[in-house]
């Protein structure tokens, strides 16, 4: 018990610390409550269509105001938020899963299929993934659901990950510890959970972050472009119609800048983690004040 | 720079083509749906027809008309045959136009103002980024840094927003969209060009300011170990001035893994571009491929997302040809064998 105790104060010490994890936790947490609170106090049947009276101003009954169509703002960006977060960590996961396996077996095994593995994620870095998206989005436009388009920007967001895993995975490889575990007797796959895994970690959770805010750029950026899902109501979709209806030129600010502000406390508290975790990935950045 | 290194490049440009080309096809065919028939129905449906009488032999015929009825593996060749020709077809939503016409007339302005914008952010950030790093620089600098890497993480149609709002809305100093103004006769003039450089200035921006901070941080990074570097000692032991030791020993060292990075974010960069023109209703790919993508003009869909994936292509190429260029290690290496 104490142990444990002394391991917590431990972590809080260390996030004291490192003032970026620190942050840019608190801007993803607090994007996580205001979904949270939406979910418990507002109804969904709020964010639909003919909701309310439409293009209101921000009053006491639409805090946010509504929009051409008479959604209610608030409840939008609400439902909107979990959804993108939802979006972000599934798409990262898998991203991450992918990207573990493939970086392993590139990394650890080698021969042929480390170059089948490099080559392809080379050459798919080169190519705008945005682009190959926006093609699948548009042949199935309109009859897109949110999962299915969760796995497409997830088939294609393993490259970074493989890459960082198996550079690490191609120096740990041949660490003394390594060694001594395989003349233990430890077969690979022993090796590679036992001994491996667990001085990935950081690495693992550096990635993850990244791939996680890559696939919600992907995913914003579809639907910036009118090729988000329909039937639900989602940040990129909203500024999307507000765009499109003119918002702007209109005056009607409460229909575009909330869900802009959401993703840019969005993406600026992952860049601020990811910054984070890579002080503790290298402590040797923190020394040089990077 | 030897022939080796430029052949593999080379194959690596082909590569990436041919795979990009392959998944565009491939994709969305996985799904093992009909697009022709979804939409025959829908527009149908639109049209308040409700029998799906005659509906089968329209796709029929449609079918036919864009090879559909071929084997699977057949019509992949006879894309890539198109592909490689640029002979899209026609466009759909601008009927009777081609779809080639449509895209060289969109491709200079996009050209143009992702690469200058890329190239200003390139360069000041990179200047910025080394200076933090460079004892006795100014210290605004540092101050600086925080609030461009914030911006940095925003993705840059975000950015645009806010600008279009604050400088073509709140404070009517640019204008609200476009390529040029409505009144303007296009030509080589002065007054022409003047008008094209106000109406890209936010656009431009946009990108600016979302890129700096990236390249200000990967730089400094670099110049932080560049700076302890042994040559530079010696340059200072020489007595040569603070300036060229800065230029001439430090930056130039430290700007090759600059140039990887940056032929690395293009594909993102652009990504961004095309939703910043979205934005501004700029003249370029990026709202032609909103308007495809509204009108659900397919050939035309193909055309701008293959022409997107040239332009990163032969951009990352180039940057990768002039790395033997700038690398004075190279030249070095050489001499030594």
């Amino acid at each position: 018990m104490n142990a444990l105790r002394e391991r917590l104060w431990g972590v809080a010490a260390y996030f004291r610390g490192n003032t970026k994890l620190l942050s840019g936790m608190s801007l993803i947490l607090a994007l996580v409550l205001f979904w949270l609170i939406g979910f418990l106090v507002v109804s969904p049947a709020r964010s639909a269509p003919l909701a309310g009276l439409p293009s209101q101003l921000p009053s006491w009954q639409y805090p946010l105001g509504t929009d051409t169509h008479g959604r209610d703002l608030l409840a939008v960006i609400m439902m909107g938020t979990g959804f993108t977060l939802r979006i972000g960590f599934v798409a990262g996961a898998i991203g991450l899963g992918l990207g573990t396996i493939l970086g392993f077996l590139s990394g650890y095994y080698g021969g042929l299929l480390d170059t089948v593995i490099k080559w392809t994620g080379d050459v798919l870095l080169t190519i705008p993934i945005l682009a190959v998206l926006v093609v699948v989005a548009a042949m199935l436009a309109g009859t897109m659901s949110l999962n299915f388009m969760t796995l497409l920007v997830a088939s294609l967001s393993w490259m970074l990950p493989t890459r960082a895993i198996r550079a690490q995975v191609l120096s740990m490889r041949e660490q003394a510890y390594v060694q001594v575990a395989r003349l233990s007797g430890m077969n690979h796959l022993e090796v590679i959970v036992k001994e491996l895994m667990p001085n990935l970690l950081p690495y693992l959770a550096a990635s993850f972050v990244v791939t996680s805010a890559g696939a919600v750029l992907a995913l914003i950026g579809l639907e910036f472009l009118g090729l988000g899902p329909q039937d639900i109501p989602t940040l990129g979709m909203t500024i999307y119609w507000a765009t499109s209806y003119a918002a702007i030129l209109r005056g009607m600010w409460w229909w575009w800048a909330p869900p802009a502000v959401i993703i840019a406390v969005l993406f600026v508290g992952l860049f601020l983690v990811s910054a984070g975790l890579d002080e503790i990935v290298n402590p040797k950045l923190k020394r040089r004040g990077i | 720079m030897t022939i080796n290194y430029v052949l593999k490049r080379l194959g690596f440009f082909v590569l990436v083509i041919w795979v990009a080309t392959s998944l565009i096809f491939i994709v969305p065919r996985l799904s093992g749906r009909n697009p022709i028939v979804e939409r025959m129905g829908q527009t149908a449906g639109a049209a308040g027809i409700i029998s799906s009488e005659g509906l089968e032999e329209m796709v029929k015929v449609w079918e036919a008309k864009f090879g559909l009825n071929q084997p699977l593996g057949k019509q992949y060749l006879y894309y890539l045959r198109d592909m490689l020709r640029f002979d899209f077809g026609y466009s759909f939503a601008y009927y009777p136009a081609k779809v080639v016409d449509r895209l060289a007339g969109a491709v200079p302005w996009t050209i143009g103002l992702f690469g200058m914008a890329t190239l200003i952010s390139f360069l000041l950030g990179s200047l910025a980024g080394a200076l933090l790093a460079w004892p006795r620089s100014p210290r605004f600098l540092q101050y600086l840094l925080p609030l461009f890497l914030t911006l940095s993480a925003v993705p840059y149609y975000l950015l645009g927003l806010v600008l279009l709002f604050l400088f073509a809305f709140t404070i009517r100093i640019f204008p609200l969209g476009g390529g040029y103004s409505v009144a303007a006769v296009p030509s080589l003039s002065f007054p022409f060009v003047l008008d094209i450089l106000h109406h890209s200035v936010l656009p431009g921006l946009a990108l600016v300011l979302g890129g700096i901070g990236m390249w200000a941080l990967h730089m400094r990074g670099m110049m932080v170990i560049g700076r302890e570097e042994d040559y530079i000692t010696f340059a200072e032991a020489k007595g040569l001035g603070g300036k060229r030791i800065f230029f001439r020993y430090a930056l130039r060292n430290i700007l090759l893994p600059q140039v990887t990075s940056l032929a690395l974010s293009l594909g993102i960069v652009i990504s961004g571009a095309i939703l910043v023109e979205v934005v501004f209703g700029y003249p370029g790919l990026g709202t032609l491929l909103l308007k495809a993508v509204s009108g659900f003009d397919y050939n035309l869909i193909n055309g701008v997302v293959f022409i997107i994936i040239i332009i990163v292509a032969v951009g990352t190429l180039l940057l990768d040809l002039l790395y033997p260029l700038i690398d004075p290690r190279i030249t070095y290496h050489r001499r030594m064998r």
